[in-house]
């Protein structure tokens, strides 16, 4: 999907092709469904009888996290293939599902925070999950250090696919950990809490039908373009220091 | 001539060995680590009897992570300074060869390291880690980490950074073996039930063969020219 655009920025970097008919109908559809959900989510839904308003803040930390999830399942989806195929296209779908996914694990982890304050009474605090959601954090900040450390293009490429995989564990742990570790406060929405669970809420018709497009939205629309956009970046800015080289060479 | 399988990863980890038994540095370094971690552990969590029984897996677990990252950063580097890893990758042998004798001799002095921690930790704690399960745990958690290890080590050689970078990009991906051998060590030593922590060991297990049979087939990806 991103040939065609990279022979054309590799000719003039500063005035790649143009977007492609897909993106622009894409980037549309997700502003308009995040302005949909918002709206579903701060407007629709009912305010929860304990919590208050600071409970709808649910709709969008929860949908965030599975945003993450599906961008760094794109990492190692892109990894797998890079080192299947070794075309350049899935590296950088590899790297922007890293950026995209990480840009949303932090939204998840700010979000929690905002809604512990009020109802833990802390920012933050030592739980299971909390834990885990933060080194999954750290896990994903590490790919960029160790990829900004490789040199060689291809080895970069090659290693970070590998450390992709691997990284996608802390995801899944953080997934499960409060299936594992009972001793966990942060309540689960589907299905039955833990029974620590403090701040949890029923998945009443009213929150269903605001979590569901949201949650919709964040898993598809929301990482893929980004991660399009991203990757089409990362195409103009290879072009751009493939220039910068020849002109220092002239 | 191709070198048989079992051949050339007793090769490589014999000759990681007989260096080490001549110099002697990595598994030096690595002791002294880990018995200084220990005891700085002990005056930075200002231990009284009770909170020792519950820290002391934690302690093992952590110092041996930590010890253990010295010595793959070590035994990495020395094979790409002395430019014998290319050696090795021209040799008629298999990658996943390379990785599983690297893999051995890695494992072997992080084994030694935790043998000698198990009977030290039980004279300075006052508890008593010398019991099969402790063994057991402590034979499948450093096999697990070593795997990962080994794997990231070979990545992080080839970097700029190098040493700084291995705990960064270990850590993270070594976390199912810290959390579930801390458990099980936890369990066996609190006196619980079995049925408690048997369920640690085996996903201790289940996890160490996955990351095994992962790092084996994604190995050639990090051996490649």
């Amino acid at each position: 999907m991103t040939d065609i655009s990279s022979s054309n920025a590799l000719e003039n970097p500063m005035e790649p092709g143009a977007q492609p008919r897909l993106l622009r109908i894409l980037t549309i559809l997700t502003v308009l469904g995040f302005a949909a959900t918002l709206i579903l989510g701060l407007f629709v839904a009912g305010t929860d009888i304990q919590q208050g308003e600071v409970q709808r803040i649910f709709y969008i930390h929860m949908p965030s996290f599975f945003g993450a999830f599906t961008a760094f399942g794109a990492t190692v989806v892109g990894g797998i293939l890079y080192l299947a195929r070794r075309s350049e296209t899935w590296d950088q779908i590899a790297l922007a599902g890293v950026e995209v996914g990480l840009a949303f694990a932090l939204i998840n982890l700010l979000t929690g925070a905002v809604w512990a304050r009020p109802i833990w009474n802390t920012w933050w605090t030592w739980d299971p999950r909390l834990t885990s959601a933060a080194i999954m954090c750290l896990t994903y900040a590490a790919y960029l250090m160790l990829r900004a450390g490789i040199e060689d293009p291809n080895r970069r490429r090659a290693f970070m696919s590998v450390y992709g995989i691997f990284a996608f564990v802390s995801v899944l742990i953080t997934l499960f950990i409060i299936r594992i570790v009972p001793e966990t406060i942060h309540p689960v929405i589907v299905g039955a809490s833990p029974q620590n669970a403090q701040g949890g809420f029923e998945a009443t018709s009213g929150v269903v039908l605001a979590l569901v497009p949201s949650l919709l939205l964040w898993l598809t629309l929301m990482p893929i373009t980004l991660i399009w956009h991203r990757v089409r970046l990362e195409i103009r800015l290879e072009a751009l220091s493939l220039q910068k080289i020849r002109a220092l060479n002239e | 001539m191709k070198t048989s399988f079992a051949a050339a990863v007793l090769a490589i980890a014999g000759k990681d060995l007989r260096a080490e038994l001549r110099s002697r540095e990595v598994l030096m370094a690595m002791a002294l680590f880990a018995l200084l971690s220990v005891l700085v552990f002990s005056f930075a969590l200002e231990l009284d009897r009770a909170a020792r029984g519950e820290a002391i897996s934690g302690v093992l677990w952590v110092t041996l992570i930590f010890a253990s990252i010295l010595g793959f950063n070590r035994s990495m580097a020395n094979e790409q300074d002395a430019g014998n890893f290319d050696a090795l990758r021209l040799a008629p042998i298999s990658r996943s060869a390379i990785f599983v004798g690297k893999l051995v001799g890695n494992c072997c002095f992080t084994l030694c390291v935790g043998l000698a921690l198990l009977p030290l930790m039980t004279v300075l704690y006052g508890l008593n880690l010398l019991d099969g399960w402790v063994l057991l745990t402590t034979l499948l958690g450093v096999g697990g980490f070593s795997t990962i290890g080994t794997l990231l080590a070979t990545m992080t050689a080839q970097t700029r950074a190098r040493e700084a970078l291995l705990p960064i990009a270990l850590l993270p991906v070594a976390l199912p073996f810290l959390l579930t051998a801390v458990r099980a060590t936890k369990g066996v030593l609190g006196g619980e039930p079995q049925s408690e922590w048997q369920v640690w060991l085996q996903l201790l297990a289940g996890i160490g063969l996955i990351y095994f049979v992962l790092c084996m087939l994604l190995f050639e990806f990090v051996a490649e020219e």
